[in-house]
């Protein structure tokens, strides 16, 4: 198994994925807690984040508090030639916070593209997987919404 | 939508920007401010309101659990109504299970699995597949048409 991630990587990701300090100078009291320097602390972020081990830094928002109550799994069957360019068009519109190519799962599961579609309420939800819908258009073969009906587990990625 | 009443313009302007990114550098507060026309001192009392009143998740490196190493997987399965909490009980115990969500959906239960070892997937997904007697459909990504969150105010 490969180790892109050496140990130093491994503390700093440890002290970091709960979130950093709200203080002045949050890189200098990481570092401080792991024993090394400010300056080393950045330039490992720097070069993770270079390579695509952090996608970002900055806020995560409590989506559902601030009143985008409304969240639906889409699924869309896409002819597979097709995926890639309906992906982009679905991943580019601001209220699709995430959209995945993912392989079917025969019989009974068509669908090769999943988007999480966000809004205010259900019915929101469901008029913009209608848009959706006109943008594909015969592109899309059919489709669902899954809302969720409750949460079973949330931990959180361990990494 | 109660609690977005208690959001100013300053603050919204902050979640719109700072869910873009931040910077890496010895006095990122003081940085971002100044783009957003905020003190250091402002910026910092108003995300530790956002965080205390629950509107912020939270605040730091997001970071990207496969180029980690690891493996990620959605899965689904197809439980009857009966079985419901046997079954729940038998997926949540795995600590691999990170998130599971109970869906309106003949395949009603989706979780999603992280692993450390890549290959410790697939062996999850046959374990509870022979243990519930429910096969669980495995659809790990194969791309991924990420354009980041956005949940503009």
């Amino acid at each position: 198994m490969s180790a892109p991630v050496n140990s130093l990587d491994r503390q700093i990701i440890s002290a970091t994925q709960a979130g950093l300090p709200l203080v002045a100078q949050p890189y200098l009291e990481v570092a401080t807690q792991l024993g090394i320097t400010e300056a080393l602390l950045i330039e490992r972020l720097q070069a993770m984040q270079q390579q695509g081990i952090i996608r970002r830094i900055g806020l995560l928002p409590n989506h559902y508090a601030l009143g985008f109550r409304g969240n639906g799994m889409s699924v869309w069957d896409i002819p597979d030639p097709l995926v890639q360019q309906c992906g982009r068009v679905i991943g580019a519109l601001d209220y699709v916070s995430h959209a995945y190519h993912r392989p079917r799962s025969p019989p009974d599961w068509p669908y090769n593209l999943f988007a999480m579609v966000h809004g205010p309420d259900r019915d929101t939800v469901l008029q913009k997987v209608a848009e959706i819908a006109a943008l594909l258009r015969e592109r899309c073969r059919s489709h669902e919404v899954l809302f969720s009906r409750r949460i079973l587990k949330k931990t959180g990625l361990r990494i | 939508m109660a609690e977005t009443a208690l959001l100013d313009a300053a603050d919204k302007a902050l979640i719109n920007r700072l869910q873009e990114g931040f910077p890496i550098s010895s006095h990122p507060f003081a940085e971002s401010g100044r783009e957003l026309g905020l003190s250091e001192d402002d910026l910092l009392n108003r995300l530790k309101r956002l965080q205390e009143n629950g509107l912020m998740t939270r605040f730091g490196p997001l970071y990207h659990a496969e180029r980690l190493g690891g493996g990620l997987s959605l899965c689904a399965m197809a439980v009857p109504e009966d079985r419901f909490n046997e079954i729940t009980e038998l997926v949540n115990s795995y600590p691999e299970v990170a998130h599971n969500y109970e869906r309106d959906h003949l395949l009603n239960m989706w979780f999603v699995l992280a692993t450390e070892a890549p290959q410790r997937i697939a062996e999850v997904v046959q374990e509870i597949t022979q243990r519930s007697g429910i096969t669980v459909r495995n659809m790990p990504k194969i791309e991924e048409f990420f354009v980041g969150l956005k949940f503009t105010l």
